[in-house]
């Protein structure tokens, strides 16, 4: 390709960015309580979207409606539209756990299985049938924890219990579980509300070399660390989504004053 | 200034480099006033002090540096209170440019009066002078309101002082070419006509920060200007 055609393709896709995820008028009600309203969102490919606002403001309900985790309470109803590759993930046919391989989560609380290093990432693997062999199984180990900067911690101890590792290790081991089976996004919510600040920095590094091979979508209390990690930021408030777009401009100029508000520390 | 932070100490950090700004725009203005008034009435008495008081900007400036460093350490503002504080930073700098200007032209004072000096030109760097100020009153008030409009204009009207700047360059080179005992005040009073329009400068500089503040963008296209003196060639002897 010649140094023009090459400058085109990389404006096309600065212009046209790929739509992993996309949410058209989403609603969910935890039973007669509304939480969130109408929300369209569209999160890109291989970048990092923050959802940030105040308690309660239903960016941790969108969050988990992507891979449709609100399924497990049975109160909560959703309507509206979210599609992965353009597919609605609420149809009829959706196999969910098949969905949440592909979709995977990284919670607050670092929240390792109670089992070895080595069995908190095979397991997934292995119930969703990608790996076999002994093998297959090692090679997925050490892919794996050396994706999630890792496996130099932690080569010599394999066998281990996940839950001995300090709290940052733990979480960069749940990274590495959740990457374990291949997803093409990952929800984070919160990681590091429970790290220090070293385990942070490098959960937050971690999530930067993730975004060039997969999605992440991010919800995070920290104004900071939204603006560090992300390259898209939407805010939410009261089940609203207020404004969204990319994050340099979020935290120097945004358009809506709620937004400027919550994020300079103005809030009620 | 907009609602007030969750955390009040915010707000008092802010208003610190709010009002000691506007005490250091007080400040630089007094001391160009001062400085131009003892040019035009020989007053070296009052250029000395003019010369003295320079130390209020250094010292201004310095707290202003320190005050938004910590504030930005201690509570990583964002949005409009980043910008609040950069401007903050940025202004104090302009202020304190401002004030070695005046002193400047106070230092001057003394060796303009030891000559004979045409008492015309000194009144053309008067009109210059109150030019200047007032500039740099109005981005004051703009800056105190936060005025993006206000500040716009301000910017547009440098081009007024570069005009008379320029004239006034003419002028004087013209007395030095007529009797070149006027060279020494001359010479001084060009280096006293170039530190106003400097000052002007400054003016909008303040004045592009001011915006930047209240909008989060930055003024668009070039500012205007109509200072030719970079160009300017003194008529050969005899050839008019």
């Amino acid at each position: 390709m010649s140094e023009a055609a090459t400058q085109d393709a990389v404006n096309a896709s600065v212009e046209q960015p790929v739509i992993k995820m996309r949410g058209t008028g989403v609603n969910v009600f935890y039973g007669d309580k509304q939480a969130l309203f109408d929300v369209d969102l569209d999160v890109r490919q291989h970048s990092v979207t923050a959802l940030i606002g105040p308690s309660g403001c239903g960016k941790s309900t969108f969050l988990r409606c992507l891979n449709r985790m609100n399924d497990t309470i049975d109160i909560c109803k959703v309507t509206g539209e979210i599609t992965l590759d353009s597919e609605n993930i609420y149809a009829p046919m959706i196999d969910v756990v098949e969905l949440r391989a592909r979709v995977g989560m990284v919670f607050q609380k670092p929240n390792p299985f109670p089992k070895s290093i080595y069995e908190n990432i095979v397991y997934g693997p292995r119930i969703h049938g990608q790996v076999s062999t002994r093998a297959e199984m090692d090679e997925i180990v050490e892919k794996s924890l050396i994706k999630a900067g890792l496996f130099n911690e932690v080569k010599d101890r394999l066998q281990e219990p996940g839950t001995g590792l300090s709290g940052g290790q733990q979480q960069r081991l749940c990274i590495a579980r959740a990457i374990a089976v291949s997803p093409e996004v990952i929800l984070m919510d919160e990681p590091c509300s429970a790290l220090d600040p070293i385990a942070t920095a490098k959960v937050e590094e971690l999530i930067d070399e993730l975004r060039v091979n997969y999605t992440i979508v991010i919800v995070t209390h920290s104004m900071q660390q939204a603006a560090r990690v992300s390259q898209r930021t939407a805010m939410f408030h009261l089940g609203k989504l207020i404004e969204e777009g990319p994050t340099d401009k979020m935290f120097t100029k945004p358009d809506h004053k709620l937004t400027q508000d919550y994020i300079t520390g103005r809030f009620g | 200034m907009p609602e007030a932070h969750t955390v009040s100490a915010y707000d008092d950090d802010l208003r610190f480099l709010a009002r000691r700004l506007s005490e250091m725009g007080g400040i630089a203005e007094r001391m160009v006033a001062d400085a131009v008034a003892a040019l035009v009435n020989a007053d070296t008495a009052s250029a000395q002090r003019v010369i003295s008081e320079d130390l209020l900007l250094d010292d201004g400036e310095r707290e202003i540096y320190d005050k938004a460093v910590l504030v930005i350490a201690r509570r990583q503002p964002m949005a409009s209170d980043l910008r609040e504080i950069i401007g903050a930073i940025r202004i104090a700098s302009d202020l304190e440019r401002v004030g070695d200007l005046g002193k400047n032209i106070a230092k001057r004072v003394i060796a303009v009066h030891t000559m004979a000096q045409p008492r015309k030109l000194v009144r053309g760097l008067e009109h210059l002078a109150e030019l200047a100020l007032t500039q740099l009153k109005e981005v004051l008030d703009a800056f105190a309101s936060r005025s993006p409009s206000l500040a716009t204009s301000i910017r547009e009207r440098d081009e007024e002082i570069d005009a008379i700047y320029t004239s006034l360059f003419r002028e004087l080179l013209t007395y030095m070419m007529e009797d070149p005992r006027n060279i020494t005040a001359c010479t001084h009073l060009l280096f006293c006509a170039k530190n106003i329009e400097r000052i002007g400068d400054h003016a909008t500089n303040i004045a592009e920060t001011v915006y930047y503040v209240a909008t989060g963008e930055q003024p668009e296209g070039d500012r205007p200007k109509d200072d030719d003196t970079a160009s300017m060639i003194a008529p050969a002897p005899g050839a008019a």
